[in-house]
């Protein structure tokens, strides 16, 4: 089967976030997407540590301890960047100041309930972070994952079973295999890869996926 | 309470001087459970704390927290990152208690009390104040007028105003009229002792975060 990778996926949301608008891209997966956001587009990333405008990764011994992001990996600050504190910081996500946060997933349901913090395994130490309050925050939630686990069970389901991070906040899913909308209404594909059908992203997933005859033509890059 | 986002304003002095003073039982309140050797991981490596309120206490160098958690010594509240903020600085404006977005529908609001305002749900959640915050800043007056250093500010502003005693480590300390008014990011109001740790040059603490 053809699939995008994970770099492609970062590429493809990049390409949905707009000139001028402010960003948080969660921990891990998302991170990649910056790498992918064109340097004539001025977007402005935010960390819920306490920063805004954050740069790229700072060169090798010009790190600083005291500027890190979510992921307390050394960043730098761009001309115009800021610093707040975290009461702050969880204003700009929580009183729906962000434009669009990027979050991976363990499952997102068709109806935009999303489960990324905790498998739920006994014994597992649960941390949370900021994921809870990203997920309800932004005007825009995204979900960027593979579709699939190594198992080959679908991430896209009718009902998350993991323990859940917020109640219908995904608006958008990017996945290896195709990106869908989810909601209220349910899920419909906007965009398929190359070679793959709506019939058989139904049949991997197994939850209805709607997709308008209009759109058939829409494919992945 | 203690300041931190990680290692970045962990006021790593002040908690070496709790642990010397050999008090124990407490109540831990911070974003993280310790990372590595230092700051908050010590606190717990010397077993001095009973009961941990934080956001994200697992992490790959959390060992002497999970090691704790796992043996049944340390009790442990999770709290989503903004709420914590936000009860801490409910604490410190007075507040009752706030009704927040956050966690709605999802096991740590499980068993309290909810409200629908405008169409929206909310959780209620109460403050979290604490007897002492100790927290690290950049630069301080014989006021406590603070100013912070770049991301290491994060908890620290708030959790000053949510303590009864706020203990702050600074690199520097400058006489009144030293921090431009304009930028004082603590109102001295808030602190009630301040303690003077001069910085270790930034190439030498990148080694000692490695």
């Amino acid at each position: 089967m053809n699939r995008i990778s994970r770099d492609q996926i970062a590429a493809r949301v990049a390409k949905d976030i707009p000139e001028g608008a402010y960003v948080n891209l969660g921990i891990g997966l998302p991170t990649k997407i910056a790498d992918y956001l064109p340097g004539d587009r001025e977007v402005v990333l935010h960390s819920e540590n306490g920063v805004l405008g954050m740069g790229p990764a700072p060169m090798k011994d010009a790190e600083d301890p005291e500027l890190i992001n979510a992921g307390k990996q050394p960043v730098t600050l761009l001309a115009g960047g800021a610093f707040f504190h975290h009461g702050d910081s969880f204003a700009m996500m929580r009183g729906g100041h962000i434009d669009i946060c990027v979050l991976g997933a363990f499952q997102v349901s068709i109806y935009g309930d999303l489960a990324n913090w905790h498998t739920g395994e006994p014994g597992a130490i649960p941390a949370v972070g900021g994921a809870m309050d990203l997920a309800i925050g932004a005007k825009r939630t995204f979900v960027m994952m593979e579709l699939l686990t190594r198992s080959g069970e679908s991430k896209l389901v009718d009902r998350c079973s993991y323990p859940l991070t917020a109640l219908g906040c995904v608006t958008r899913v990017y996945t290896d295999l195709a990106v869908l909308d989810v909601g209220a209404l349910g899920a419909r594909a906007v965009e398929l890869v190359d070679g793959l059908s709506i019939e058989e992203l139904r049949r991997l997933t197994g939850v209805p996926i709607g997709w308008e005859a209009v759109a058939s033509d829409r494919r992945s890059p | 309470m203690i300041g931190g986002f990680g290692t970045a304003g962990m006021p790593d002095e002040l908690i070496d001087a709790l642990i010397a003073r050999r008090v124990g039982n407490l109540t831990l309140i911070s974003n993280n459970a310790g990372n590595g050797e230092s700051g908050v991981a010590a606190l717990i490596r010397e077993g001095r704390v009973r009961r941990v309120i934080c956001s994200f206490p697992r992490q790959p160098d959390s060992h002497h927290f999970d090691a704790r958690y796992r043996d049944g010594e340390i009790e442990l509240e999770l709290v989503p990152q903004g709420n914590l903020a936000a009860r801490i600085e409910a604490a410190g404006a007075g507040l009752g208690a706030i009704f927040t977005p956050t966690g709605y529908g999802t096991i740590l609001a499980e068993g309290k009390e909810t409200r629908e305002i405008d169409g929206r749900p909310y959780v209620l959640e109460y403050p979290i104040r604490a007897d002492f915050a100790l927290i690290k800043a950049h630069r301080g007056d014989r006021w406590g007028n603070l100013t912070y250093r770049k991301s290491a500010r994060n908890f620290g502003p708030i959790m000053a105003m949510a303590a009864t005693t706020t203990i702050a480590q600074v690199a520097e300390v400058v006489p009144l009229g030293g921090i431009d008014p304009e930028t004082v990011v603590t109102p001295g109001i808030f602190v009630q002792r301040l303690v003077q740790v001069p910085a270790i040059p930034n190439a030498e603490l990148a080694d000692l975060v490695a």
